[in-house]
């Protein structure tokens, strides 16, 4: 089941230096329980092409549907958690606090408020941390809170700005191990962007490579890697072969460099 | 821990007295030449040898050197009933009578005249920090307020308060209004301009990732303010509030100078001025900076307070 599809999607930012295509002609659909990993150099609308998912950014022309609305019926309708690069988490509020933050502002009981904060801690393993304050956490554990917020309100999207980008190698690797079981777990469909070859072959089901000026897809493959991955896999033929083809996309993109 | 703190105390306190100690120092040097010729006026008087021997010919000589021709007159010019510039000693004394030595609903006590200009600058600079809050959240929310209000804020700073302070006394007084609201209305005048600037700045800080993360939960505007603008001003509204309670305890000094008042540090110091008696006036210029001095430090001591709470501030 599709459950986000963009039909030639083009976006252009007016800027004083004149008009950036930030997207041109993108096709793409998301089947349900997809991990799609966005990957390419800075400027090829990786991001971009998430909050206009998001409905964060309006395409100018071009139709894109999440569950079957546009995204700001999807937005409205609250279809998806949003992580971003930093976890920007409330420093007044306890974790716990942080978390609750989704659920008071759409509304829901004070009992089923810490039924989910429970439940979302348990889920990123961070179980007794709720009546901590943000400063009190490393970063890694910062990011993995803002993902439980984000799964606090059960939409069945997760869209990831590269959250793990400002975290060190280590305690990446780690968080990516973490994040597929529980994608595992959640079965929800997660857009991911990232800059990282080796994490966006290691997360995905689908590896959407993309390129700048103008902004667009150069490759879409599919992972033939198991569902069940250990760090180990990456040494695997299998896994440098699709991270190859992924470098030969992205190199492909930049045909003048 | 304990030992860290103690050493930041000891850190800040050092400059503190430091910069005391020095200002001391040059007051305690100043008053010599400052009353030397007012003391050698009274000591001729009183039958001691002063050179030179008129007061005419002693008004051609600088301050300076009538010191170097009479050292003998030193000790006399920290004594002075009426002198240019009180010793410190002075000062001290009649601080310490004013308060200490009066009950307090004397009228010689400073401490009744402390109240009486303390009521006016704490309903000002509630009535201030009010207002500056409403305008900052308008200026915020509204385009057009953003356009309209803030250019005529800053303009109603640049009037010098010394000039409009006894119009909107005498303005007040014929609509019938009198006592603590005219005073309170100037130092609200004075204490609304930091509170709309820090917190304009303020309900602004969220950067744009807070505010997407919001329309991501497709949050209302009013639990965007609540939820986040708000909370995230509280280390600006804190930095203004202590320069609007000084600038509400300056308004009410202000207030209280022209206009004839009878009660307050304004009128103290204006009584002092008026009769001849400098100490009166500096003992109540000193008893203001003590009390403004109490005030800020009270807002500070709330504001550690607070933004530790808020996790704003390592603890």
């Amino acid at each position: 089941m599709t459950v986000i599809k963009a039909n030639d999607l083009n976006l252009t930012f007016e800027t004083n230096d004149g008009p950036v295509h930030a997207l041109s002609g993108v096709n793409l659909s998301i089947d349900k329980g997809d991990f799609v990993s966005f990957i390419g150099p800075s400027g090829c609308g990786k991001t971009t092409f998430l909050r206009c998912i998001a409905g964060l950014e309006t395409p100018s022309s071009g139709e894109i549907f999440v569950n079957g609305m546009t995204p700001d019926e999807a937005r409205r309708a609250r279809a998806y958690g949003y992580v971003f690069q930093a976890a920007g988490l409330y420093p007044w509020r306890t974790i716990g606090g942080n978390i609750r933050l989704p659920l008071e502002i759409m509304g829901f009981s004070k009992d089923e408020m810490a039924e989910r904060v429970k439940r979302v801690l348990d889920l990123v393993d961070l179980s007794g941390f709720d009546k901590k304050y943000p400063w009190q956490l490393s970063g890694g554990m910062q990011q993995r809170a803002s993902i439980a917020r984000a799964l606090a309100f059960d939409a069945d999207i997760l869209l990831m700005d590269e959250p793990f980008g400002a975290l060190d190698e280590i305690v990446r690797d780690h968080l990516n191990e973490q994040l597929l079981q529980l994608w595992a777990r959640t079965e929800k469909t997660v857009g991911f962007v990232t800059h990282s070859i080796p994490e966006a072959v290691y997360l995905s089901t689908k590896i959407v490579v993309m390129s700048p000026r103008p902004g667009r897809i150069t490759d879409v493959i599919e992972s033939p890697l198991p569902e069940e991955r250990p760090l180990s896999i990456r040494d695997s033929a299998e896994f440098i072969d699709i991270a190859n083809r992924v470098r030969d996309g992205l190199r492909a993109g930049h045909g003048d460099v | 821990m304990v030992c860290a703190r103690g050493m930041g105390m000891y850190r800040s306190i050092l400059p503190i007295l430091t910069v005391i100690s020095v200002i001391m120092a040059v007051w305690v040097i100043a008053v010599v030449p400052m009353n030397i010729h007012l003391t050698a006026d009274q000591a001729q008087r009183d039958g001691i040898a002063v050179t030179p021997d008129t007061p005419i010919a002693r008004r051609n000589v600088s301050g300076i050197s009538l010191v170097v021709q009479n050292p003998h007159l030193i000790p006399l010019t920290y004594v002075n009933t009426r002198p240019n510039l009180p010793s410190p000693h002075q000062v001290g004394g009649e601080l310490f009578a004013s308060i200490i030595d009066q009950k307090i609903t004397s009228k010689r006590s400073l401490v009744y005249h402390g109240w009486v200009t303390l009521a006016p600058t704490l309903l000002g600079f509630a009535i201030g920090t009010g207002l500056g809050i409403m305008l900052a959240v308008g200026i915020v929310y509204s385009r057009v307020m953003d356009k309209s209000v803030m250019p005529w804020a800053i303009v109603s700073q640049t009037i010098p308060i010394l000039a409009l302070a006894p119009m909107i006394i005498v303005v007040l007084g014929a609509a019938g209004i009198q006592g603590v609201l005219p005073k309170a209305l100037i130092a609200a005048y004075l204490s609304f301009f930091p509170v709309v600037v820090g917190m304009v700045k303020g309900l602004r800080s969220p950067d744009h990732m807070q505010l997407d993360l919001l329309r991501t939960y497709n949050a209302g505007a009013s639990q965007g303010f609540w939820k986040l603008r708000l909370p995230s001003s509280a280390p600006y509204l804190f930095a203004s509030l202590k320069i609007g309670i000084s600038a509400s305890l300056i308004g009410t000094i202000v207030a209280e100078l022209p206009t004839g008042a009878k009660a307050g540090f304004g009128a103290r110091m204006l009584v002092g001025d008026q009769y001849g008696q400098p100490i009166l006036s500096w003992a109540a210029l000193f008893a203001a900076a003590i009390t403004a001095a109490a005030l800020v430090g009270i807002i500070a001591l709330i504001e550690r307070g607070a933004l530790r709470k808020m996790g704003m501030m390592s603890a």
